[in-house]
């Protein structure tokens, strides 16, 4: 899937009459979680939603890039949304969920302030779990092709006969 | 005609590896009309097959069977299962390799000599110095078609190397350029010059960076004495009761095991599985592995002194553009003591692509600190260090007690701890890197830690006397006479150069003697 094929066509409206939570910027509904601007909408499998939801919001306060999209995150960990997966990834969720209740928050997904969570991550961060979710963004997200013009990267340039006459000297600020 | 040898045909030579070493051998020795059977674990991928995204080539060519690290190096821990980048595949690394062609420095093959005791190291004088190798070197410039030698011109420099070449002439270097680099830099009759796509590292689509691959391993088909048999993993050397090597045990692409006689077998199969292959060759006669009774075989691993620094800049760079290595700084490979280090480093212009960045740039690193790094990723320039690190005889590979690999035979471990001469040198590379980028403008400097491993030598070492080293000056096993050493695992020390132009030359060297003894019935 690509949240993009997946729109559903519901309006903000719609989504939030069905939604049970609106946190974060994300909707969290019954077996689903979408964008507060209906952008897309994701229908977790194995997973609860608002599991999906604090792992989406895990993978971006590990690796924050404020021009990417939420869209690109949940497709970097919708891996996880597997029955094989699903056990081990409730597990280390309620976990996190736990650290934040142990800092006075009711759960991690209602922490306001990036470095509050960033805390309790890094208090966990030699964890089996963290690694886990960490490591296999650094595929899961960057090497996804759609996010790579967000970084200016260019990909192949085979296709188009090299750079040699498209710009492989083209600085013209030094 | 490609030659096709029956198994039990025990007049050829063997070769295990079709790499930068084996490859070349394979192609020198048919060229003079020397029976030969390669053996290569990988399969055949030629430019059209290679594919231009980070990952997927990875995929496609990377050795990936079973390896374990030790030592205090980073890569242990950052990559534990991947102490080494390399390929598996007719052709060998040298899909993979960005192409930088640098002769060793004169008083290099003597690190012994020039650099005195140093302690904790085991520096020895290859038996083999520059006067010798230079009639060598031009054969292999000639056949790699290294630019800025033979009267090659230089290849025209991208941003990244003017980044560079601004910052270091700020700082007042001198020897400063797009490099010599085995890619074409003007067209020719029949092939294209670079067309500066960048994916050097991924195999160059063009055909224009020199690879065994598609140059000699096809010219020693042609000659109709070269057999390459693809898919085919070299398992075990056989030797007789005289203590001569018969022959090499392999397994096929189904799995199926051969054993092919030979009068002569050379391995090639890179510095982990060189002696890797060796030491699982060991029998009662040779209990230690063969070749071994200097009890050198898998010591002495060499990695070079790496390392990268990227600068970020307030305005674009794109140093994806264009050739990988695009150009160098050269004033500090120089022999220095006065620097805190013996030995020297190049400085050469390096770019990854974003996924690579991603897994590289600070294994491990997560937070907005990598974050604001990676968002300036348009805006980096990058360079690699490459100085010769000290032989250690502890540095070594050598035999799982635990890890099998899919044959059932021990996996390889690579331990590795960085000389304090080592940690001395990178230290001094990285200040120097950041320094050439900040006098360019630099916003933000990156000393990022050393990749898994791309130079692998040492582990099969060169040496005048049978028990200081694996082999004598031709490559030659000290202890069988006809078993050869062929790629950069018959290293003495590293130099500060990439290896490659001196492993091609080197067995351009030892065909030529391999000849000349099999036609002396000496072998
Ligand atoms: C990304 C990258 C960039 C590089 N850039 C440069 C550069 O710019 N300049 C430079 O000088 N060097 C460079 N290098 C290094 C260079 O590629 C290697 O040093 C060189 O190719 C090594 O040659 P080799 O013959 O020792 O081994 P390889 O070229 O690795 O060949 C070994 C071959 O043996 C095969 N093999 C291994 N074991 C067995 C077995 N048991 N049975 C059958 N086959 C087997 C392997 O599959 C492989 O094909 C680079 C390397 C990398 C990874
Ligand atoms: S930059 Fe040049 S040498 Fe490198 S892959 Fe592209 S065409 Fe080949």
């Amino acid at each position: 899937m690509t949240p993009s094929t997946e729109r559903r066509g519901l309006s903000r409206r719609q989504l939030m009459s069905r939604g049970l939570a609106a946190t974060a910027g994300m909707i969290i509904g019954g077996g689903f979680i979408a964008a507060s601007d209906a952008a897309w909408a994701y229908e977790a499998a194995a997973l609860k939603p608002e599991t999906m939801a604090t792992l989406v919001r895990m993978a971006r306060d590990i690796y924050p890039h404020d021009r990417i999209p939420d869209e690109f995150y949940v497709i970097a960990v919708k891996g996880y949304d597997a029955p094989e997966a699903a056990p081990e990834i409730e597990a280390g969720i309620s976990a996190l969920n736990a650290a934040a209740q142990g800092a006075g928050h009711a759960d991690y997904l209602s922490i306001g302030w990036e470095d509050d969570r960033v805390a309790l991550l890094r208090a966990m961060e030699n964890s089996a779990f963290f690694q886990k979710i960490r490591g296999g963004l650094v595929t899961g997200l960057y090497n996804q092709k759609a996010v790579w013009p967000i970084f200016g990267y260019e990909g192949e340039s085979f296709s188009k006969g090299g750079y040699l006459h498209r710009g492989f000297d083209d600085i013209n600020w030094l | 005609m490609v030659a096709k040898y029956e198994l039990d045909d025990d007049s050829v030579v063997l070769i295990i590896g079709t790499g930068s070493g084996g490859g070349v051998l394979a192609n020198e020795l048919a060229q003079k009309g020397v029976k030969v059977v390669s053996l290569e674990a990988g399969g055949r991928y030629l430019p059209d097959d290679y594919l231009n995204d980070e990952w997927d080539s990875f995929a496609q060519l990377a050795w990936l069977d079973a390896r374990t690290t030790s030592g205090d190096w980073r890569v242990a821990k950052d990559f534990a299962g991947l102490p080494a980048w390399i390929v598996k595949a007719v052709g060998g690394t040298s899909i993979h390799w960005a192409g930088a062609s640098l002769r060793f420095q004169p008083h290099e093959w003597k690190a012994r000599s020039s650099y005195g005791h140093v302690t904790g190291a085991n520096l020895l004088d290859w038996p083999i110095d520059a006067a010798e190798m230079e009639p060598w070197y031009e054969k292999a410039e000639a056949k790699l078609g290294v630019t800025r030698t033979g009267g090659r011109p230089g290849l025209p420099g991208n941003n990244n190397y003017k980044i560079l070449e601004k910052g270091a002439l700020a700082l007042g270097y001198k020897e400063v350029h797009t490099g010599r680099m085995a890619i074409r830099s003007v067209d020719s009759e029949e092939q294209i010059a670079c067309q500066q796509t960048g994916f050097c590292f991924q195999g160059c689509k063009w055909g224009a960076k020199w690879s065994s691959a598609y140059t000699d391993i096809p010219a020693g088909e042609a000659t109709g004495n070269l057999e390459v048999r693809d898919r085919c993993h070299a398992l075990k050397i056989e030797h007789d009761d005289k203590g001569r090597v018969t022959g090499v045990l392999y397994a096929d692409k189904d799995g199926v095991q051969h054993l092919q006689k030979a009068r002569v077998v050379c391995v090639a199969g890179n510095s982990i599985e060189s002696p890797r292959i060796l030491l699982n060759s060991a029998s009662s006669m040779f209990p230690d592995g063969l070749a071994n009774s200097s009890g050198q075989v898998g010591r002495n691993y060499l990695r070079h002194v790496t390392g990268s620094v990227y600068g970020v800049f307030e305005k674009p760079v794109k140093m994806w553009r264009g050739t990988t290595m695009a150009g160098i700084v050269q004033d500090e490979a120089r022999l220095d003591p006065s620097r805190g280090f013996v030995g020297g480093y190049e400085l050469e212009t390096l770019s990854l692509g974003l996924p690579f960045m991603a897994a590289f740039l600070d294994p491990g690193g997560w937070g907005r600190s990598f974050t604001s790094a990676m968002d300036g990723y348009e805006n980096m320039a990058g360079m690699w260090i490459v100085g010769e690190d000290m032989p250690q005889e502890t540095n070594r590979v050598a035999l799982s007690a635990t890890e099998k690999d899919q044959f059932g035979l021990p996996a390889p471990n690579v331990h590795f701890d960085d000389h304090p001469n080592d940690v001395a040198m990178r230290n001094h590379a990285y200040a120097r890197g950041e320094a050439i980028y900040r006098a360019a403008g630099a916003t933000r400097t990156f000393p990022t830690p050393p990749y898994p491993s791309t130079h692998n030598l040492g582990t099969n070492r060169m040496s005048e006397k049978a028990r200081d080293g694996v082999v004598n000056r031709h490559g030659q096993s000290h202890d069988v006479p006809n078993l050869f050493v062929s790629d950069g695992s018959q290293f003495t020390s590293g130099a500060a150069e990439n290896p490659t132009l001196t492993i091609v030359a080197l067995a351009i060297r030892q065909a030529d003697f391999i000849a000349g003894e099999l036609a002396k019935n000496n072998l």
